[in-house]
């Protein structure tokens, strides 16, 4: 007994190490499924992508599509619309970006952008405000008619969706 | 060290079966004696067989489907892990062949469209109330949990029933059996019969191994080359009956490759952990007399 | 988590909240420094687990609760959905499900082992009746929790159970309406189950507390039913019985997850996968495994009133069992009659838990009774008469004198 007394400690902390540092993984392994679970689930990520067919949509009419649980504004917008809109300094913005940044090429005229005021996440009026775009009236942000922020505390413009045309007239968002 | 006493082993088996009596008599489906099939997914190192799958689900899309609806599968189901094994566009393609309803349309109208993989297996009634009608007053039950809705293996039989009941339970606990569902499924579907003399179903069809009675509403629904297999396997009842009771079990637990998966490797896990609590407790305890 | 702490701080933040919040050192005092009996074998080791089981209940079912609807519409489907589609949420429905079984198995073996040490005895009677009252509120919340999924058992649990009150004359019926909130088991009936599911483990949370409080106040009991009489006779609880009790939880959880990984839905009934149908009740119904005891002493009297009053009467003759038993020798150990009379108590237990689940027919119903009557008879006859005319076994001067003795006959036996 008295020769292995030097061994000992040794061989004692290699064994309290072990089993601590076993229990340690076990436990942060088990802590994932508890996690996870708030995760979207597999029925909302089978939702996650939507196709909105755009053909009854005509010039100057808007519609909304649900997304994710958040709407998309889909306008067709007026000739009018695209030439203000092409017609600002992107110099002068708050959130510079131009109008071909915003849409398809080729498909100018459809404006696909996530309805959400960049600010505090209201839903903000279509053709309203001072720029004849949108208008977030929960805290008088004011949006362009290309949904660029012009006026007012939301520091972005309105958020675009990730979306492409699979056809000429039917959208794939997401 | 734990010393096993005489009473300890007593008191353990006792507890035990104690837990495990009262559960698997209640298990013990109305007195029948059904037998138990080899199914590739029983036991802790089960999985299902992705062909067999494939054509059970073939039986019924092609059989069942006309009376029995799936309502809590999804196309996309089909394709998971531990699935059938399809692509997503193969999915794809399966559920545009379906019609399923949507709505209501800007002019508050439904309308039917081609089904998406995110939807459910429409069901062949618009309501219970159609289905019933329909099947002169029996209610097709919905398949897609029927697979653990029901039981009937009894396993070996000891003649002497709490020993009978014991072993059972235990027998099936530790080698990790529950294929009760399917082993009865099978049975049933091949067990119509002839009534016996004096016996008379009217109506109804004479099937022994029904749990509830001899005789159910539902007739002989499979027959030899009713449906076409297209990988060799033989085109019998049998068959057929074996490959949709094993669909079934999928539709009603798809997630058991996950879970026997899952549970192995935290039984491992545990298995070592325990081993090394045990050296740290005795290590522990050594300089105490106990 | 009584008397003045020994609990010296070193570190300064430590000695600070001392001196404002004594947190850790009533931890220290009950968890770290409390002492304990060194002869305490594994059946001690069941009140570890048990509040392992409590912990992982609540865990399981708060994390449920994120996914569940408790509405009569949609309930069954929204179970469905946890199975199916929420990431992990077969696992979590199974640990909580089979969970609930694992609990009640730990709870029998606790209290068969309060039983056969003669745990319940003074200066423990208010550590026993606490137990009791923990046994009857995991009764209510097993049962409600066994509604919530909205299956045929589920319902026709529900009704049968509620039902029980009806019995009562004049007050029954009013009572059964105001279970349910309706003139049947319905919507208003599952919403408050839920609720009440919901609540009902944080009291019992509350009341392991005091349980545990209670039980270091006398101290623990051990398997020589003598009291420590010297500082060799105990142990510091940490490291000794931490480790110890971890290393049984351990063992448990393989148990634990062999059932729920498995045979998840062994424990369970396959009528519960069909959903709720109040115009069909199931050809055999009956109640969930750790209830059946129960069930069959209230199916082995013929009559409502009587059976409903001898089912209640089973867990109340419970809470007056300390002072039923007369011996004044604690453990069954030095009590050669006891003994045998407590194992056949187990064997009466185990019986009567096989009859619930039989149909209540012919010679089931006959031995129903038989062992009925041994239920009540143990505690209200055979314990208070055992006490006066056994002749037990002498008692070790000390548990020190007892582990010796033990291992000494133990090395004996070896030779």
């Amino acid at each position: 007994m008295a020769t292995s007394e030097k061994a000992e400690p040794t061989r004692r902390d290699f064994l309290y190490i072990a089993t601590g540092a076993f229990g340690a993984v076990g436990a942060a392994a088990l802590a994932w499924p508890f996690i996870d679970q708030m995760n979207p689930d597999a029925s909302a990520l089978a939702l996650a992508s939507i196709e909105v067919d755009l053909s009854s949509l005509e010039e100057g009419q808007s519609m909304t599509a649900k997304w994710r649980g958040k709407p998309v504004f889909i306008r067709y917008r007026t000739a009018k619309e695209i030439e203000e809109a092409k017609a600002v300094d992107v110099a002068s913005l708050i959130d510079p970006q131009t109008d071909e940044e915003r849409t398809k090429p080729g498909k100018e005229h459809f404006l696909v952008q996530i309805g959400i005021c960049t600010h505090l996440g209201c839903v903000p009026l279509g053709e309203a405000g001072e720029y004849d775009g949108w208008f977030c009236p929960c805290h008088g942000s004011h949006y362009d008619t290309a949904g660029r922020i012009r006026k007012g505390p939301a520091p972005l413009n309105l958020e675009l969706p990730p979306y492409d045309f699979i056809s000429d007239t039917v959208i794939k968002i997401g | 060290m734990i010393t096993l006493t005489k009473n300890t082993v007593c008191a353990l088996v006792a507890a035990c079966a104690l837990a495990v009596s009262a559960g698997g008599a209640m298990a013990a489906g109305g007195g029948k004696h059904y037998d138990k099939q080899d199914w590739s997914f029983s036991g802790p190192l089960g999985k299902y067989d992705k062909a067999q799958l494939q054509r059970g689900f073939q039986v019924y899309k092609e059989v069942c489907a006309s009376c029995h609806s799936l309502e809590y599968v999804a196309f996309r189901n089909l394709g998971e892990e531990g699935a059938l094994g399809y692509s997503a566009d193969q999915i794809k393609a399966l559920a545009a062949e379906y019609e399923v309803e949507d709505g209501p349309d800007d002019e508050g109208e439904m309308f039917t469209r081609p089904a998406k993989p995110f939807d459910r297996f429409p069901s062949p009634y618009p309501n219970d109330n159609a289905a019933k009608s329909a099947n002169g007053g029996a209610l097709p039950p919905d398949l897609s949990l029927i697979a653990k809705a029901r039981a009937g293996s009894m396993g070996p039989d000891t003649g002497i029933e709490p020993l009978t009941d014991l072993v059972r339970m235990v027998w099936h606990t530790v080698t990790a059996y529950q294929e009760y569902g399917p082993d009865y499924l099978y049975a049933l579907l091949t067990g119509y019969e002839e009534p016996p003399e004096g016996v008379d179903v009217g109506d109804l069809n004479y099937n022994p191994k029904f749990l509830s009675g001899d005789a159910l509403a539902m007739a002989p629904p499979l027959d030899d080359e009713l449906v076409e297999y297209s990988d060799g396997s033989p085109m019998t009842t049998e068959q057929y009956a074996k490959d949709v009771s094993a669909f079934l079990m999928w539709a009603a637990e798809p997630k058991l490759e996950e879970r026997k998966r899952v549970g192995l490797n935290a039984l491992i896990f545990l298995a070592i952990f325990a081993g090394l609590l045990y050296f740290t407790k005795k290590r522990v305890w050594s300089d105490v007399d106990h | 988590m009584s008397g003045h702490s020994t609990f010296q701080p070193q570190n300064g933040i430590v000695k600070w909240m001392e001196r404002r919040l004594p947190i850790i050192g009533l931890a220290h005092s009950s968890f770290v420094a409390y002492p304990v009996p060194k002869n305490l074998n594994y059946w001690w080791t069941f009140g570890g687990i048990l509040a392992f089981c409590l912990m992982a209940q609540i865990i399981t079912g708060i994390v449920l609760v994120m996914h569940y609807a408790p509405n009569t519409a949609i309930a069954f489907a929204s179970v469905e959905h946890i199975m199916r589609d929420v990431n992990w949420g077969w696992m979590l429905r199974y640990l909580h499900a089979n969970g609930a079984s694992m609990f009640f198995i730990a709870v029998y073996i606790h209290i068969m082992r309060g039983l056969y040490y003669g745990s319940y005895k003074e200066p423990r009677e208010v550590v026993w009746i606490l137990g009791v009252v923990i046994f009857l509120l995991m009764m209510a919340t097993g049962f409600m929790g066994y509604v919530l999924p909205w299956g045929q058992m589920s319902f026709w649990g529900a009704t049968v159970i509620t039902n029980l009150f009806s019995a009562f004359p004049i007050v029954g019926d009013p009572i059964v309406e105001l279970l349910w909130g309706g003139f049947a088991v319905d919507n208003p009936t599952l919403n408050r189950f839920f609720s009440l599911h919901y609540l009902l483990p944080f009291m019992l949370a509350a009341i392991v507390g005091l349980h545990i409080w209670a039980f270091h106040e006398a101290g623990n009991n051990n398997p020589t039913g003598v009291e420590p009489k010297d500082a060799q006779d105990s142990v510091a609880f940490t490291p000794y019985y931490t480790i110890k009790d971890l290393y049984a939880i351990v063992l448990f959880m393989i148990f634990f997850v062999w059932m729920a990984f498995m045979v998840p839905n062994f424990l369970g009934h396959p009528d519960n996968y069909i959903p709720a149908d109040p115009l069909v009740t199931p050809a055999h119904i009956v109640p969930e495994w750790y209830f059946l005891p129960f069930y069959a002493i209230l199916r082995a009297v013929p009559d409502k009133l009587g059976g409903v009053l001898l089912m209640f009467g089973a867990i109340a003759v419970l809470f007056v069992l300390p002072w039923l038993d007369t011996s004044k020798v604690r453990s069954n150990t030095y009590r050669p009659l006891g003994k045998q009379f407590f194992w056949i108590f187990v064997f009466v237990c185990i019986a009567l838990g096989y009859l619930g689940a039989k149909p209540a027919e012919g010679g089931y119903v006959i031995a129903s009774r038989i062992a009925t009557v041994w239920y009540f008879a143990h505690f209200l006859v055979i314990l208070p008469v055992l006490g006066l005319i056994e002749k037990p076994k002498p008692l070790p001067n000390s548990i020190s004198e007892a582990v010796l003795a033990k291992k000494g006959g133990s090395a004996a036996a070896a030779e």
